[in-house]
């Protein structure tokens, strides 16, 4: 600290450390997220104005990156892709999130046991998911093989090499990986529902799909609120199961706005682009987090 | 189903009940059986079509492959280097991130301040961020340091972006820990440090472990930045496996391939079956914030 404060006649120099304490041991952290988060967006965000290349420079070239990012056929495809796979695999999370919770909410027999295997493809990094789906699918050796080995010849599955269909290669893996997680959740958010409510319901003589409808989804409001915010942002930052299971390809059949910034940065020497397509990323995932965390935040008070 | 008829529609519903429970059992195992029985086989099983069969010929040879001698680098090395790359990688990472965020935690709660929650925004705010955003001045920032390509340059960037979520872990689980406690101390003459080591600390195991278990998995699982800021030799598993996977010299040995991705999530597995019940805790505290 500096000498001003050392002299300060209202107490000692040990009285004021140890008020400052619980501050001082906060501020290495308070450092470091100044630093490494907001500093580097910050100079990320202004990497996207320059002309920088395979270095960062410092030419200011206004919007031009921006411009030029959206007329680049790549970065279409890029952020078409991620509307795809976002919708399909946010959609079809929930969607057998939320049956595997209500088959599993059933009363059953060995409910760890099953919830476990439902679960168990989360602990998994997206590489190795990538490299089991990448074999499954390929029609040499994978399910076409295999189906055409099991007497159905002209049987047929080879979405992984066609342009149109690879895409949807990405939604089944990322489907498969975190839709027991969103299961989970759910889950959390079912056992958690007034059961006084639903027995007066069931007393009423309420259908059990009623009882769901009407009673029990709308409850779990939270519940899909907090499923779609983490899987919207994983799907914006998707990286790793693209690169493991279509590496961007057939041609940039499966681009995502993830692998888009990475090549355009560190392999095509466009720094100033791939820096404009990460503010966009940023943007995007901003403006669902964001107004996540204020409401969060807030209810805390 | 014959017998289904003839029971009450109850049981009935609960047969429909359970067959549906056990197809999703299967789809979610397939692709771990389908890993598991082609890294045990001969190569020219699977590429004759029988990569949902068991093994003719059981053979362990894969594994051995891909641990100590497949091709993944400019040298034959195997996988085996890149498991330890990970583990020199994780162990200091996970063990400074978690306890800065215990640290931070206490502070945030017992110790809040005007502005505190802010703070506690912004840091929140810095876990959800694509790290695209940071990659390329964190790429110039480790050359700085000096730490560029280096397994100490990984552990230093997993530790800083660890911080927001094992701060976020031990900030709600502190929130309601009684604050009386802590006042109670205070007026004792207890500082800063001794409440947190003889009060908090102590009673912190269960959040400990959730946290652990979160940073272990995260940075395990790590990709982007394994990718980014390491070389060939500080490489950790997750991009080993993917190069080798992906190298497209020669023949392509599946049952290696295989091999090598169960090595790579071996690690997560392996937490997540002694330790479930503390994952899905994890899983869920990083989601669902409250």
């Amino acid at each position: 600290m500096s000498i001003s404060e050392t002299a300060n006649p209202r107490g000692s120099v040990v009285d004021r450390l140890r008020d400052a304490l619980p501050k001082l041991v906060l501020s290495p952290t308070v450092a470091i997220v100044a630093i490494f988060v907001y500093g580097f967006i910050f100079f990320t965000l202004y990497l996207s104005f320059t002309d920088s290349r395979i270095l960062p420079s410092f030419g200011w070239v206004g919007w031009q990156n921006f411009e030029n990012l959206f007329r680049i056929r790549a970065w279409d495809t890029a952020v078409w892709n991620l509307v795809i796979f976002g919708s399909l695999y946010i959609i079809i999370c929930c969607v057998l999130g939320l049956l595997l919770a209500i088959l599993l909410d059933q009363r059953i027999r060995a409910e760890g046991f099953i919830r476990t295997i439902y679960l168990y493809p989360m602990a998994l990094s997206f590489i190795v998911t990538g490299v089991a789906w990448k074999w499954f699918l390929d029609p040499g050796i994978g399910i076409e093989a295999v189906v055409q080995g099991w007497g159905w010849t002209s049987f047929e599955f080879n979405w992984i090499k066609d342009r149109e269909m690879a895409i949807y290669t990405i939604v089944i893996a990322a489907v498969w990986q975190t839709s027991g997680f969103v299961m989970a959740m759910f889950l959390a958010g079912l056992r958690g529902i007034d059961s006084e409510m639903m027995k007066a319901a069931q007393i009423d003589g309420a259908s059990t799909f009623a009882l769901y409808r009407r009673i029990v989804i709308p409850q779990l409001r939270p519940a899909f609120m907090s499923a779609f915010v983490v899987l919207a942002h994983m799907a914006i930052k998707s990286y790793d199961l693209v690169i493991a299971l279509t590496g961007g390809g057939p041609g940039t059949a499966t681009e995502l706005p993830a692998t888009f910034m990475y090549s355009y940065t560190f392999t095509r020497n466009q720094m100033g682009i791939g820096a404009a397509s990460a503010v966009i990323m940023l943007m995007t995932i901003a403006a669902i987090i964001v107004p996540y965390l204020w409401s969060e935040l807030r209810e805390k008070k | 189903m014959s017998t289904a008829a003839k029971t009450t529609s109850f049981s009935a519903g609960r047969i429909i009940l359970y067959v549906l429970l056990l197809l999703f059992c299967i789809y979610y195992l397939l692709p771990l059986y389908v890993m598991v029985v082609n890294s045990l086989k001969p190569l020219s099983e699977i590429t004759a079509g029988g990569m949902m069969a068991l093994p003719q010929e059981w053979t362990a040879a894969p594994w051995f492959s891909a641990w100590s001698s497949a091709q993944v680098g400019v040298e034959a090395t195997g996988l085996r280097p890149y498991f330890l790359n990970s583990i020199i990688m994780v162990v200091p990472a996970v063990a400074l991130s978690t306890l800065v965020g215990a640290l931070n935690g206490y502070v945030l709660t017992k110790w809040a301040f005007k502005g505190s929650t802010v703070l506690f925004g912004l840091l929140l705010f810095g876990c959800f961020i694509p790290f695209q955003m940071v990659l390329i001045p964190m790429a110039r920032m480790l050359g700085l340091m000096g730490l560029a390509g280096s397994v100490p340059g990984l552990i230093f960037v997993h530790f800083v972006y660890g911080i927001g979520f094992s701060t976020l872990y031990f900030r709600n689980y502190y929130a309601a820990f009684p604050t009386e406690l802590v006042r109670a101390a205070q007026i004792d003459g207890a500082g800063f440090f001794r409440i947190f080591w003889r009060i908090l600390l102590p009673s912190s195991g269960p959040i400990a472990v959730v946290c652990i278990i979160w940073q272990f998995t995260n940075i395990w699982n790590d990709f982007l930045f394994g990718a980014s800021f390491s070389d060939f030799d500080s490489q950790p598993m997750t991009v080993a496996l993917n190069n080798l996977v992906q190298s497209s010299t020669g023949v392509k040995e599946y049952n290696v391939h295989f091999a090598g991705a169960i090595m790579a999530a071996l690690p997560t597995l392996l937490v997540y079956i002694v330790a479930g019940r503390y994952f899905v805790r994890g899983l869920m505290a990083g989601s669902v914030k409250g």
